[in-house]
């Protein structure tokens, strides 16, 4: 459907996108999650034509796009400060495409009223951008977009500038209109909630290239690489080293407080010595010493309550820090104030070994 | 310079100013009340009065001087100034306005450079510059003796003293006040607007015609006023490049003051100049606002 094949991008003597493959499939909502500053601004543009890459080449539906204006490409994107015409009202924004494409006035209008009653914006037809809220303004933003009917929409930061209520709803919104319309959706953010939330499949970014692809799922329960399990929700983040001979199952020896055994896939072949990745809900906690293996005797720091869960800070005798996070009442069975001594229980599946890029090599 | 605050950018708030307010606008209203709204006071009275032999006004109300203007001669004569004014003005558009959007869409730091070469020729007298175009293009002047030097011609072409060096003189006078507030709209366009558009399948004509046009039209409609306005009334270029041999509107006026000791009918001549322009300004005005209130077909 949309395929970069090894693009790279260079601004002056800053490499924006180093040279990276890419293949959405048609019908997908692919997500470019990064920080800022991680090309995946570049990669969009790459994509809807506004840059041109150094090298490599941009596939559409089998075609070789890459020399082609943004307006002979089949793809329509919202941009992340909308963009509306301020000199146009609702209707003649939405109509814009289909006028550029000179679609007869009769098909036009039934199309624009047909989207514009799909986003919901019925009654505003003949307001200007300015006095629309912002989430209207959104739904203007996209209704502009999907009206030409693209095979391929792209998405940069769309909700940044709603607020957090907003922004949530129209996650939902967002990703129930792809599903109805088919169309491609490629989206950027910085937001890792909303990528996880929307997605298909997510493309974290680094640096100007791809760390891991994968569903929302792989993403988050096995992070390829340390900096996506820093970067894609919280982590507690220790070092491991392996003990045993190298022949039967791995068994490493965590932050000095613990020896664990691990199923054979869970360790890289060959590897001496990592940084393991242990997502914070996943530890347990306990008053008195459980009978698994794993347990580390820890003192509670610090209790935040956030509503539906709670986040628990504590340390090691040896002064490692972890961090876990518990539903809200799961701690009311024993006395854990701030300060008493606990036991804190880290499961050998509950680990994963991203591995650096030094490690890994180039990006698959 | 009212024309900088056209509708589509001016927000009344719906509130008149307080004490303190009128406090703050009090020198500048002074100042208006005994410079402009006392002259134009005194011109409208002398417009309705005589004069007698050595050229003293008489107070005798009179509206012969109205009617003397509708004579073919200042018609003519008023015709010429606006066509002038219009072809430099239209010019000023067509060299000013690619330059403003240059300008407007470059780095900051060329920005800011280039924004100071356009302000450069305010550093030297309006007249001294005006001197120093005619040396240009005099018969023995620059430009002839570079064209025969490269042997383009072989006598010297007459621009000098003719309508040609007026209209040259006259874009080269108001080119920055068109292209100032040009400038000031296409700065504020947001880029991804364009974008926008390209996106959606306009191409560059269209991307223009639809999207940079529209967004500076209040721009353009300002530097229209800017530049006919004065262009139309302006005497001095007429004079030392047109060589008086084209009188426009503001020689016939300064004539009638100075030279020909009729201050009555230069009177009434500039309160009828004056209110033209009112009926051209508020056109403009009236036609911005339904642009950018309306919304379209």
């Amino acid at each position: 459907m949309v395929e970069l094949r090894g693009v790279s991008k260079s601004f002056g003597s800053i490499a924006a996108v180093t040279p990276t493959d890419l293949a959405v499939r048609a019908g997908e909502f692919m997500t470019l999650l990064g920080p800022s500053g991680c090309g995946k601004t570049t990669l969009l543009r790459l994509i809807s034509g506004f840059e041109q890459p150094d090298e490599g080449s941009v596939h559409l539906d089998g075609r070789d796009v890459t020399r082609l204006p943004p307006n002979r490409r089949d793809v329509n994107q919202v941009f992340q400060s909308y963009a509306l015409f301020p000199h146009m009202n609702v209707r003649e924004n939405v109509g814009f495409g289909l006028r550029m494409q000179r679609t007869a006035h009769s098909e036009a209008a039934a199309r624009v009223k047909e989207v514009i009653e799909l986003m919901g914006l019925g009654g505003c037809e003949d307001r200007r951008p300015e006095r629309l809220s912002g989430g209207q303004r959104q739904r203007v933003a996209l209704a502009r977009a999907i009206v030409t009917r693209p095979s391929v929409l792209l998405l940069d930061e769309p909700l940044s500038a709603l607020d957090a209520k907003l922004r949530e709803q129209m996650q939902a919104e967002l990703k129930g209109l792809q599903r109805r319309l088919g169309i491609t959706f490629i989206l950027v953010t910085h937001d890792q909630g909303e990528a996880l939330a929307m997605s298909d499949r997510i493309a974290v970014l680094n640096l100007g290239r791809i760390e891991q692809i994968g569903s929302p799922a792989e993403i988050y329960g096995s992070p390829a690489t340390d900096f996506v399990a820093g970067f894609v929700g919280e982590s507690n983040r220790l070092v491991a080293e392996r003990i045993d001979d190298g022949t039967g199952l791995p068994r490493v020896r965590v932050a000095d407080l613990v020896e664990i055994e691990l199923a054979a896939h869970q360790w890289p072949f060959g590897l001496s010595q990592a940084v393991i990745s242990v997502r914070p809900e996943r530890l347990r906690l306990a008053k008195e010493r459980p009978a698994e293996a794993g347990a580390i005797e820890i003192r509670i720091r610090e209790r935040t309550f956030h509503g539906a869960f709670e986040r628990v800070r504590m340390e090691s005798g040896s002064g490692v820090v972890l961090l876990a996070t518990v539903p809200s009442g799961a701690l009311e069975g024993f006395e854990c104030a701030v300060g008493t001594l606990a036991w804190c229980v880290l499961r050998p599946e509950s680990i994963t070994v991203p591995v650096s890029y030094a490690a890994a090599g180039p990006a698959p | 310079m009212q024309a900088w605050a056209l509708p589509s950018e001016s927000v009344s708030t719906g509130r008149r100013p307080g004490a303190g307010g009128w406090l703050l606008l009090a020198p500048m209203i002074g100042w208006l009340t005994i410079f402009v709204a006392a002259p134009m006071g005194f011109l409208l009275v002398y417009s309705f009065c005589g004069r007698d032999d050595l050229g003293r006004v008489v107070y005798s109300f009179t509206g012969e001087n109205y009617a003397r203007i509708l004579d073919p001669i200042y018609l003519r004569i008023l015709g010429r100034s606006a066509a002038y004014a219009a072809l430099s003005t239209l010019l000023c558009l067509v060299i000013g306005f690619p330059a403003a959007w240059f300008i407007a869409r470059s780095p900051e730091r060329r920005k800011e450079r280039l924004l100071v070469l356009l302000m450069i020729p305010f550093w030297t007298s309006f007249l001294i510059r005006t001197y120093a175009w005619i040396a240009i293009l005099k018969s023995e002047g620059l430009l002839n003796g570079l064209l025969e030097w490269a042997h383009v011609i072989t006598a010297p072409l007459d621009i000098l003293y003719t309508p040609v060096a007026v209209v040259i003189g006259l874009v080269y006078a108001y080119l920055p006040f068109m292209m100032l507030p040009i400038y000031g709209s296409a700065e504020k366009l947001d880029p991804s607007l364009i974008e926008a558009a390209h996106d959606l399948g306009a191409g560059p004509t269209r991307v223009f015609l639809e999207v940079i046009l529209p967004l500076t039209r209040p721009g353009i409609g300002a530097g229209v006023l800017l530049v006919f306005v004065p262009a139309l009334g302006m005497f001095a270029i007429t004079d030392l490049m047109g060589g008086a041999r084209v009188p426009m509107i503001g020689n016939v006026i300064q004539n009638q003051f100075v030279k020909a000791r009729n201050a009555p009918f230069g009177a009434a001549l500039g309160v009828v100049f004056t209110l033209l322009f009112v009926v051209v300004y508020t056109w403009v005005l009236r036609r911005g606002a339904r642009k950018s209130a309306g919304g379209g077909p």
